[in-house]
């Protein structure tokens, strides 16, 4: 495939709203932010690095941007896979801090988990008008299937 | 001769195998979809297949970004449950099936499927919620198993129609070797879900339906899915389904439907389960 094709095919995937496909490009720029969380699938490595997070990044991922390494200690989950980094990889890095994949989801779609689980049970969100950017400017619609409620609000 | 005498196709979410461990089966949020599962364990069970091919995808547990096989198969006699962060689950270890899983493998090689071959292999959920659904919590599993490990985690991967010919591959392998031997095939993951960026919980029915109708009415267009449709239709993850069509690929024309069992939601995704047997075997 020629050169311009498959940079063509990769944009397609950018015009999904929401959405950071895990390609070449997010893969060579995230690979320390990921090796990083693949390390904590280690319980010495996850004690480690609770007893101090800051160094043991430092020392032991320096390959690691500031950028990753302050999504890393400011828990920013969204900003970590804009980085590079890929949700099954920052599951370890979840599963340290005692947090689930649907914890993960409502911060990253800045629901909060609650409001997230709600349109979840509510049959999930909706395809239409999250298929494209141009359909709603960029912006991800947080309408349930069911009741097509919306719960873009964090539930109090 | 060996055989392989039906397909599973079975989500693989990770909540699922922590419901199972933390005994919420019949918690009012887990039941309707556990509720699902005795009649496919009662159907397994009354099969009794020898050995799963479970074709999975690894999560970054034992298939880091040092190495990214397209195409594994885990050729060794056991294989480990995966710590997933959590420390591994409690669930019983995994039985090889070498002697096959090694026939399986120059079969493929031989056939221009180029695997990579894992002679260790830890499993994660991937692998083990599936055995889970399929078998319930066991003090050991009732079949060997051949794990057939899919990069679907770094795009490009493979595409449906790659993953169907794989299956179809396997059918061959499987039907040389010499020994009398029941095969099932799993495909696992799926079904429609999206777990990263802020698109995450899109969910489509209509969509995985159809998936499921037409694993017998039409398989031949889904084989022909595109990527982009798989995202944009199915979410982001949704993308695990090319490796049901390496479970369909491996079976023949002439196969029913004995079960299916769909939910909403199973955390953030569409949990499907179906059983295709052969006609006749």
């Amino acid at each position: 495939m020629e050169y311009a094709e498959i940079q063509a095919l990769k944009q397609a995937f950018e015009e999904v709203p929401g959405t950071y496909l895990f390609n070449a490009d997010r893969c060579r720029a995230g690979y320390h932010i990921n090796m990083f969380c693949m390390s904590l699938s280690k319980d010495e490595n996850r004690k480690e690095f609770l007893a101090d997070e800051a160094t043991y990044l430092a020392n032991k991922f320096s390959g690691t941007t500031s950028e990753q390494r302050r999504c890393v200690l400011e828990r920013d989950w969204l900003g970590l896979i804009k980085s590079g980094a890929n949700i099954y990889y920052m599951s370890k890095f979840g599963a340290t801090l005692g947090k689930s994949f649907q914890y993960m989801a409502g911060e990253m779609t800045g629901q909060g988990q609650d409001s997230y689980r709600a349109m979840m049970v509510d049959g999930g969100r909706v395809v239409a008008g999250n298929r494209n950017k141009k359909d709603n400017g960029g912006k991800v619609l947080c309408i349930s299937n069911i009741s097509k409620q919306d719960f873009s609000k964090k539930a109090q | 001769m060996a055989k392989i005498t039906a397909g599973i196709g079975s989500s693989h979410v990770p909540a699922i195998g922590a419901a199972f461990d933390q005994g919420l089966t019949e918690d009012p949020y887990w039941k309707p979809l556990f509720d699902g599962y005795p009649a496919a364990r009662e159907w397994l069970k009354q099969h009794k297949p020898d050995v799963a091919i479970i074709v999975y995808n690894d999560h970054g547990s034992a298939i880091s970004l040092e190495s990214i096989p397209t195409f594994a198969i885990g050729v060794a006699d056991e294989f480990q449950p995966a710590d997933e962060g959590w420390g591994p689950r409690k669930v019983p270890v995994v039985k090889g099936h070498s002697k096959l899983a090694w026939h399986i493998t120059e079969s493929l090689i031989l056939n221009e499927f180029d695997m990579t071959v894992m002679s260790k292999l830890d499993v994660d959920h991937g692998l083990t919620v599936p055995l889970n659904i399929t078998c319930g919590q066991v003090d050991e599993w009732p079949f060997a198993v051949i794990p057939i490990a899919v990069n679907v985690v770094m795009f490009p991967v493979p595409s449906g129609d790659r993953c169907w010919r794989l299956g179809e591959a396997i059918r061959k392998a499987v039907e040389s070797f010499p020994e009398d031997l029941k095969v099932v095939i799993f495909g696992t993951g799926g079904m429609s879900h999206q777990i990263h960026g802020e698109r995450s919980g899109m969910i489509n029915r209509p969509f995985d339906t159809a998936f499921l109708d037409d694993l017998t009415r039409n398989p031949e267009r889904l084989r022909k899915i595109p990527h982009l449709e798989f995202v944009k239709e199915s979410g982001a993850e949704g993308i695990e389904m090319v490796m049901w069509m390496t479970m369909r690929g491996a079976l023949s024309k002439n196969i029913h439907e004995v079960y299916r069992h769909y939910h909403i939601p199973a955390s953030n995704t569409a949990a499907g389960l179906i059983i295709l047997e052969e006609d006749n075997y």
